[in-house]
């Protein structure tokens, strides 16, 4: 029940209370299926608007024997999510008929889970990724899918989330391949995440790589990608105003310099 | 300003088309989810079959298609367990039209075109808006690419006017081949021209034999 304004236990103001935003949210999570099974992995960075306020966040976590789950957006909601999950296992596991949850299965509970939510105005802020292996009737079956907040929901080859929609899509569909071994598949996730590092402004230089195979599941530990800033630009940007990327020095307690750039600026206007 | 449902739907785009002859129907939609001005994936049916001479085929906000498909396969089976047979057609149109309009305050994004054959055997198409406006025609369209594919098949099915009277059924006289062909020619004209439309089509075609699928590659950008 929703925390304290549906008037369910007492409380008497029968109000119902939404979601309007997230608050502390998870940036991209991107996965790919590879030959073994699947791949997942994300930075650990929480952030609170515009701060980064939480630095180690395990934002992908191993779901029952057969399932990883991964999530951006809300971190709350995450963590509900979770224990939504871990209420299910547990009654399966109380069923003892050596059933358990395939990925599958999880991509059909949450997509049900998330959409019901939304159709209750009160949203599961999260995109989440499952990825996983099964047994099925052609040997080891591979699951990789993405469910949104409002219950958008499908499988593929490779999923991105938030940032990662937009700057490791296209690197999936350039370079993935049907059977990469496992170092291939971590080369081209991290090549992702180096770009999602560079350009996504809530991403931070601490990742967590993730797989799952028929061996079971795999989270490694936290480990930082090697960036370059060497750019002569960016080292001193007033060197040489030639090259590109550089800025023309400018000395402001020189009122003939000031007046000859203000000059330059609006004609340029 | 952001308004408070502002986020409670989404389009994910394509294009659905069913057309309707003297004892077939083919229905086609592409297989393309979009969100915004990024593709989630190039695969991604957007066509249910609901009994054996019914299909669906519905474009707009993926998780309301979904759950209504969904709701209606269900009440499909307990049709079946009720009265020991198959949903008709007609029937099917009318239980897609109560179920849109059951939510009419909170509608399903979904814009609806169902074909199939009628219990004579003859085909038949109903389209629909969001919530459960419907009418029997020979052909129709829904979706993103509607209105770049409506007109063509006006121009192309040589089927009798609407404006006649007294009213002339709307069935196509053209063989189901040329009906195929001309789906995948609309398809194709659309894909030009509608960023949500492309990557694949998929095709059913429904007859007295049964319902056969096929798959032709669009184009991806």
């Amino acid at each position: 029940m929703a925390a304290c304004g549906d008037g369910f236990y007492g409380n008497n103001t029968g109000t119902r209370e939404h979601t309007l935003y997230p608050y502390v949210t998870g940036t991209s999570v991107i996965a790919m299926k590879y030959k073994d099974g699947v791949i997942m992995a994300c930075d650990t960075g929480a952030s609170y608007g515009k701060t980064l306020r939480y630095k180690s966040v395990e934002r992908i976590t191993v779901v029952g024997k057969h399932s990883l789950i991964g999530a951006s957006g809300e971190l709350s909601d995450f963590q509900e999510i979770l224990r939504c999950l871990d209420e299910l296992t547990l009654i399966d596991h109380m069923c003892d008929d050596g059933n358990s949850m395939g990925p599958k299965e999880l991509h059909s509970y949450l997509t049900t889970l998330m959409y019901n939510r939304r159709n209750k105005f009160d949203p599961l802020w999260n995109s989440v990724v499952i990825g996983g292996l099964k047994k099925g009737s052609h040997g080891d079956e591979k699951f990789l899918g993405m469910v949104n907040m409002i219950g958008t929901h499908y499988e593929e080859n490779y999923i991105a989330t938030g940032f990662g929609n937009h700057l490791a899509m296209p690197i999936f569909r350039s370079e993935w391949r049907e059977d990469m071994t496992f170092e291939e598949g971590v080369k081209l996730v991290e090549k992702c995440l180096l770009v999602l590092l560079y350009r996504d402004p809530t991403s931070i230089n601490k990742f967590q790589v993730a797989k799952i195979t028929s061996e079971g599941a795999a989270i490694y530990p936290p480990y930082s990608l090697k960036t370059y800033w060497g750019f002569s630009a960016f080292k001193n940007p007033t060197k040489d105003s030639s090259i590109e990327g550089s800025m023309k020095r400018l000395s402001l307690s020189d009122p003939a310099q000031t007046f000859e750039h203000f000059v330059a600026v609006s004609r340029n206007v | 300003m952001s308004r408070r449902g502002d986020w409670v739907y989404e389009n994910n785009g394509g294009t659905c088309v069913a057309i309707a002859g003297a004892d077939y129907c083919v229905v086609a939609a592409d297989t393309r989810l979009s969100v915004g001005y990024n593709i989630l994936t190039r695969d991604h049916s957007k066509i249910c079959e609901l009994a054996d001479k019914c299909v669906l085929a519905s474009s707009g906000f993926q998780g309301d298609i979904k759950a209504l498909h969904k709701n209606l396969a269900a009440r499909e089976l307990l049709y079946q367990h009720q009265h020991n047979k198959r949903m008709s057609c007609p029937a099917m149109a009318q239980l897609l039209s109560n179920t849109l309009y059951y939510k009419r305050f909170f509608p399903y994004y979904a814009f609806n075109v169902l074909g199939g054959l009628d219990s004579e055997g003859k085909g038949c198409v109903f389209t629909y808006d969001a919530v459960g406006s419907y009418e029997r025609t020979g052909y129709s369209t829904q979706g993103t690419g509607s209105s770049l594919i409506m007109p063509v098949l006006d121009n192309q099915l040589k089927s009798p006017s609407p404006l006649l009277l007294p009213a002339k059924d709307a069935v196509t006289p053209l063989s189901e081949s040329e009906a195929v062909d001309l789906v995948k020619d609309v398809f194709a004209s659309a894909t030009e021209r509608d960023i949500y439309t492309g990557d694949k089509l998929e095709i059913v075609v429904i007859n007295k034999a049964g319902m056969k699928r096929e798959y032709i590659d669009l184009r991806k950008d």
